[in-house]
């Protein structure tokens, strides 16, 4: 499975003519990490000619970008993402947006097409209520057995009984000696 | 004291249960039945989406719509495949395509060209390795692809008699996925 462009096998162009070249000095390895780290956070902003010319548009477009998942790159969110499938996503949002859909009806655009997998957030369904409560179940269970172990810890209740009169002069007895 | 020596061998089973479940991942993975980062398509059980994709220029070949398919559809089951010229998988699967192809099954090509990347060398790439397709459609843009719900290449679709995708293969048709998986889909729908 390979995609068009996923972070990891092309990446920039500048660390592709780096890979491809023959062995050269460390200087020039610094130079294209700098480089691709530089290029990568800039590409992963939009590209201007993508954005919507209405800047509230636009700000509906980025909101939904952030939830939606790009399927090449995974755990990277469309907007984030460089990939081309992302980009044509990206366009895609911002068409629907455009023609007037409602977020809720962009977002189930793509759902229809990617499945809920898509959804970085995933919904509270019959099918995702064990992971929503898992973290609750998770907790309840530590607060239950941290209460049976310190309730079984604690000492016999009630004070000792009171010394009777033969120990305390024995007791004294002890103190003087 | 007996419950206390079981949660000593607790670990120990847990241990084996993650063994197990490890092992089995990584023998489907080196079969190809299971992938990691695979998706469920959303699309399965559902009418193959509508579209028209113009020619591939060069390739002697008319373009595709989802009336193409369809039309196929109704002499039996067709496939329906993402392919581009730069995807080495493409070429692992390529041979079973052509297989395919040769035994009467009907197979639609669709050149992907997500985010406007242009594919200049998929009719050179046919005329080396074979041209397994009846039609082939551009897909400039990658729109169809995403009306398909497909997130690389090469990803292929079984669409029965009714126009319903019932298969959806994400990475190469290997010869085992040829054999466990197609082969018995393209009999049953038939």
């Amino acid at each position: 499975m390979v995609g068009p462009d996923s972070d990891a096998t092309t990446g920039s162009g500048a660390l592709r003519r780096g890979r491809g070249g023959r062995a050269r000095p460390p200087i020039f390895l610094a130079a294209a990490l700098l480089a691709f780290a530089v290029s990568s956070s800039a590409q992963a902003v939009l590209d201007p000619r993508e954005m919507l010319p209405d800047p509230a548009q636009e700000a509906r477009a980025r909101e939904i970008g952030r939830g939606l998942r790009c399927l090449v790159c995974q755990n990277q969110s469309i907007d984030d993402s460089n990939a081309e499938l992302a980009r044509d996503l990206r366009r895609i949002v911002r068409e629907r947006i455009a023609a007037g859909d409602t977020d809720e009806e962009v977002v189930r655009f793509v759902v229809d097409r990617y499945g809920e997998f898509v959804l970085l957030k995933p919904p509270l369904n019959a099918m995702t209520i064990a992971l929503w409560a898992s973290p609750a179940v998770l907790f309840g269970l530590g607060a239950l057995s941290a209460w049976l172990y310190l309730r079984r810890r604690r000492p016999a209740p009630g004070a000792p009984a009171e010394l009777s009169a033969e120990e305390r002069a024995r007791l004294k007895g002890l103190l003087t000696e | 004291m007996t419950s206390r020596r079981l949660l000593y061998v607790l670990p120990l089973v847990l241990l084996a249960a993650a063994g197990a479940g490890f092992w089995a991942m990584l023998t489907g993975m080196q079969r190809g039945s299971f992938d990691p980062r695979g998706v469920p398509s959303a699309l399965i059980g559902r009418p193959a989406p509508a579209f028209t994709l113009p020619a591939l220029e060069g390739s002697g070949k008319p373009g595709l719509s989802s009336e193409d398919i369809r039309a196929a559809a109704r002499e039996g089951p067709v496939l329906v495949n993402f392919f581009a010229s730069w995807c080495i998988p493409c070429l692992v699967e390529h041979p079973n395509l052509m297989r395919l192809a040769a035994e009467g099954v009907a197979v639609f090509g669709i050149n992907y060209r997500a985010g406007g990347r242009d594919d200049p060398g998929a009719v050179e790439w046919l005329r080396r390795h074979g041209d397994p397709y009846r039609r082939i459609g551009v897909d400039h843009g990658g729109r169809v692809a995403i009306d398909f719900g497909t997130y690389g290449v090469p990803e292929t679709f079984l669409i029965d008699r009714e126009g319903i995708i019932r298969w959806r293969m994400a990475g190469p048709i290997t010869d085992q996925v040829l054999a466990d998986e197609l082969r018995p889909l393209l009999r049953r729908y038939r």
